[in-house]
């Protein structure tokens, strides 16, 4: 953009204000178009990105040029219609090949798909070329479906797209319901007696379909991103299938309104890049700040699961060099902690003033002390570590050496259900398979157990 | 006359030093790293450009080298980090890099020699116009020795390091492209030949760029082959057999484009593509014969066997 304002300062607010009047009714309809193209196509990428065929979009765009370039060199008429009528027909040429040849030869999917892709499109370059030293009318304007031009897209163009994109809206709504089944389980699909290959051709028919009535506006080069992009990107903020459709869809109209946009304030400037970079803008946006999948929440989480870990680490052990001295002695050092734990001093630092911080424990002269809370926190865990411990022995038939490391894990997470249950199904809830007695909800070791320790210490 | 061969001499070198590197991204099954890399190098020759302000052979391949290099990075660390289906990875990254690539080369239009069109179609027609002299003086052309068009030497020198790389490097190529998990055993860095392989597709596809342009460097880089890979039964024969493939398709486009008076890179392409089926009708013809004879003498034997 920044670029961009250099070229000509002066005029770009007073466009912007005209494009947002709709002084031009052209623009209104551009914008429609364009936004009614950025939700149908992202909605059924969205399907071809779960059959895992991300690029199929990119194979597809590039396979309905030589369409286009055909249907104009047979009827000599630049009527949308037929030009979509051309594309499609290749288009689906193309889908079929892609499909044939890895099943047919040995040549591997990723191959096919790039085969067909460079070979259409160099025919349809050839085409092109071939077209324009040709003495024919009208033939200006064909190459604009390269990199698509909104600012270039007649009042026909738009009424297609219209009705192309809401045909596709519709019907994806209409079989929402086939199509995620197929989606994720095609065989099951198959036997409650679903006709898969009906659906998938209409599929097929929808992508080709979409991928097609966008080349004017996005171009058949970058076509690939508006199918793919939005998708990739909506995946981070939720994970059920309804709600990634319709972020994707509004991730499209969004991107569709920048690049419209754009195209508009520099009529040189093709539409389909910027579509493409403001799609990416928000893909990255996505992909950092979801806030159910991002990277940042799930680094975030990541870290604070990490501290926990370690300060309840901290407590239990505190809690065990309580217990070695019977409840007699209450402060250790750093270094009383360190002879059972082996931790990296400064993170032993931090976590210590972490806990103090939380008044989980008190540091004074004689060393760290575990506060009522501390002590109650650190009487939980080590419940919960010795209960686990005794029913990996009892029912999982572990040694006594095996249950400690596994214990150490689950420790952290026991709820106090699953506590609740660990209890039911244990036959023996007062000694772990060391020996140590496992201590009570209520408070600190019963007296009895007293007794079971003093001759260990 | 001379322009011809000129041309022919370019467009051969192009596609023999694609249809190399073709073989090891069609046995390695990265055919997408390939078309992704031929896009996003446009991103890398415009900013190179754009950041040295010169057009030289090094700068090009320095920039197409790292671009390329990025490219892969990039997509391996989405792929895993961000957790997306490998092609829909590459497919972000790649598409975006083109889109910025495509915005760059419209805005500083007069300053780069470059246009939208010269990014799809290269202008090997124009090849023998932009000539290299050596001897002479810098602002005097005449009075130096004229040695050819840059493309020409320009790829020649790849051609020449996409060759010394496939002969030095053949048997760690070999085992890399069919044994992976062998190669990683043996100790060989699969990660090196990997990246060293999308430096050489980075590489070629820059030299390449000004003859086909971006986006048909990615048909001459899988089309010859794949369709040696369709006959080959060794990874020399399937090498020479790319090459043979891919010098057909450049003497056969040429013509092509004579007689309709098309683009030649494009007219090079579709006979490629052209030739890939041809190929496969063929194996499709021998195999329906094969299994017929098969079913004859299945048929005969059991009248055999039942009389």
């Amino acid at each position: 953009m920044d670029a961009f304002t250099l070229i000509n300062p002066p005029s770009l607010w007073d466009n912007w204000l005209a494009f947002w009047s709709f002084e031009d009714m052209n623009v209104l309809w551009v914008l429609i178009g364009s936004i009614l193209l950025g939700m149908s196509a992202s909605v059924i990428g969205g399907f071809a990105f779960l059959r895992r065929r991300s690029l199929i979009g990119d194979a597809l765009a590039h396979a309905a040029l030589p369409g286009v370039m055909m249907a104009f060199l047979l009827f000599q008429t630049r009527d949308p219609l037929i030009m979509f009528l051309g594309a499609v027909t290749s288009s689906f040429i193309g889908f079929f090949l892609i499909d044939w040849l890895p099943k047919n030869t040995k040549i591997k999917a990723d191959a096919a798909l790039a085969i067909t892709l460079s070979f259409f499109f160099a025919l349809g370059l050839m085409l092109l070329s071939f077209i324009q030293g040709l003495e024919v009318s009208n033939k200006s304007g064909l190459d604009k479906i390269l990199f698509g031009q909104a600012a270039a897209m007649t009042e026909e163009d738009i009424r297609l797209l219209a009705v192309v994109t809401i045909f596709i809206l519709v019907t994806v709504s209409l079989f929402f319901q086939k199509f995620r089944l197929i989606a994720f389980n095609q065989t099951y699909a198959k036997t409650i007696g679903l006709a898969v290959n009906r659906y998938e051709l209409l599929l097929a028919l929808l992508i080709v379909m979409s991928v097609v009535v966008g080349l004017q506006l996005v171009g058949v080069v970058l076509m690939a991103a508006v199918l793919l992009t939005p998708i990739a990107a909506a995946r981070y903020w939720s994970s059920q299938l309804s709600h990634i459709l319709i972020i994707a869809a509004s991730l499209g109209a969004l991107s569709a309104i920048i690049s419209t946009q754009i195209s508009y304030l520099a009529p040189a400037m093709p539409t389909g890049p910027w579509m493409v970079v403001s799609l990416s803008m928000l893909f990255i946006i996505s992909l950092i700040f979801a806030p159910k999948k991002g990277l940042l929440k799930r680094y975030l989480e990541h870290k604070a699961l990490r501290q926990k870990v370690s300060e309840e680490n901290i407590l239990r052990t505190l809690y065990k060099l309580v217990e070695r001295q019977s409840f007699q002695h209450h402060h250790f050092n750093q270094a009383d902690i360190l002879g059972l734990r082996s931790v990296p001093a400064d993170c032993l630092q931090n976590t210590l003033k972490l806990l103090c911080k939380k008044s989980l424990i008190t540091s004074d002269p004689k060393g760290f002390k575990l506060t009522e809370k501390g002590l109650e926190k650190a009487i939980q865990l080590t419940r919960r570590h010795r209960l686990w411990e005794n029913y990996l022995n009892e029912q999982a038939d572990l040694t006594p050496d095996q249950v400690h490391q596994q214990a150490e894990r689950i420790e952290h997470i026991l709820t106090d259900e699953q506590e609740a249950q660990l209890r039911l199904e244990l036959t023996n809830s007062l000694l772990d398979p060391h020996g140590n007695p496992i201590p009570d909800a209520s408070n600190h070791v019963s007296p009895q157990l007293k007794k079971v320790q003093e001759p260990l210490t | 006359m001379i322009n011809d061969i000129w041309i022919l001499a370019t467009a051969a070198l192009v596609a023999a030093s694609c249809a190399l590197v073709g073989v090891f991204l069609i046995l390695r099954r990265q055919a997408l790293m390939g078309d992704a890399i031929s896009h996003s190098v446009l991103l890398g020759i415009v900013l190179a450009y754009l950041i040295t302000d010169s057009r030289s052979l090094p700068v090009m391949l320095g920039g197409a080298v790292i671009i390329g290099l990025v490219t892969a990075w990039l997509s391996d660390s989405l792929h895993r980090f961000g957790k997306l289906q490998s092609d829909a990875s590459i497919g972000i990254i790649f598409t975006l890099f083109f889109a910025i690539g495509v915005i760059l080369v419209s805005l500083y239009a007069g300053q780069i020699d470059l246009d939208q069109e010269c990014v799809l179609y290269g202008e090997i027609a124009f090849v023998p116009f932009d000539t290299i002299t050596i001897g002479g003086l810098d602002n005097d052309k005449e009075s130096g020795f004229e040695i050819g068009p840059r493309a020409f030497w320009g790829i020649g020198i790849v051609f020449s390091i996409v060759l010394i790389s496939i002969v030095v490097g053949f048997n760690r190529l070999k085992t890399v492209a069919f044994h992976p998990n062998l190669a990683i055993s043996l100790g060989i860095n699969v990660v090196f030949w990997h990246y060293f392989l999308m430096t050489l597709v980075s590489i070629t596809t820059v030299a390449s760029f000004d003859a086909v342009g971006a986006i048909l460097v990615v048909a001459l880089l899988v089309i010859p082959a794949s369709s040696a890979y369709l006959l080959a039964s060794s990874l020399k024969s399937m090498l020479w057999l790319a090459v043979a493939y891919s010098q057909a398709a450049v003497v056969i486009g040429y013509s092509l484009s004579y007689i309709l008076d098309s683009s030649i890179s494009a007219s090079i392409a579709v006979s490629a593509g052209i030739l890939l089926f041809i190929t496969i009708l063929v194996l499709q013809v021998q195999k329906k014969l094969r299994q017929k004879r098969v079913i004859t003498i299945k048929m005969v034997e059991t009248v055999k066997t039942t009389l």
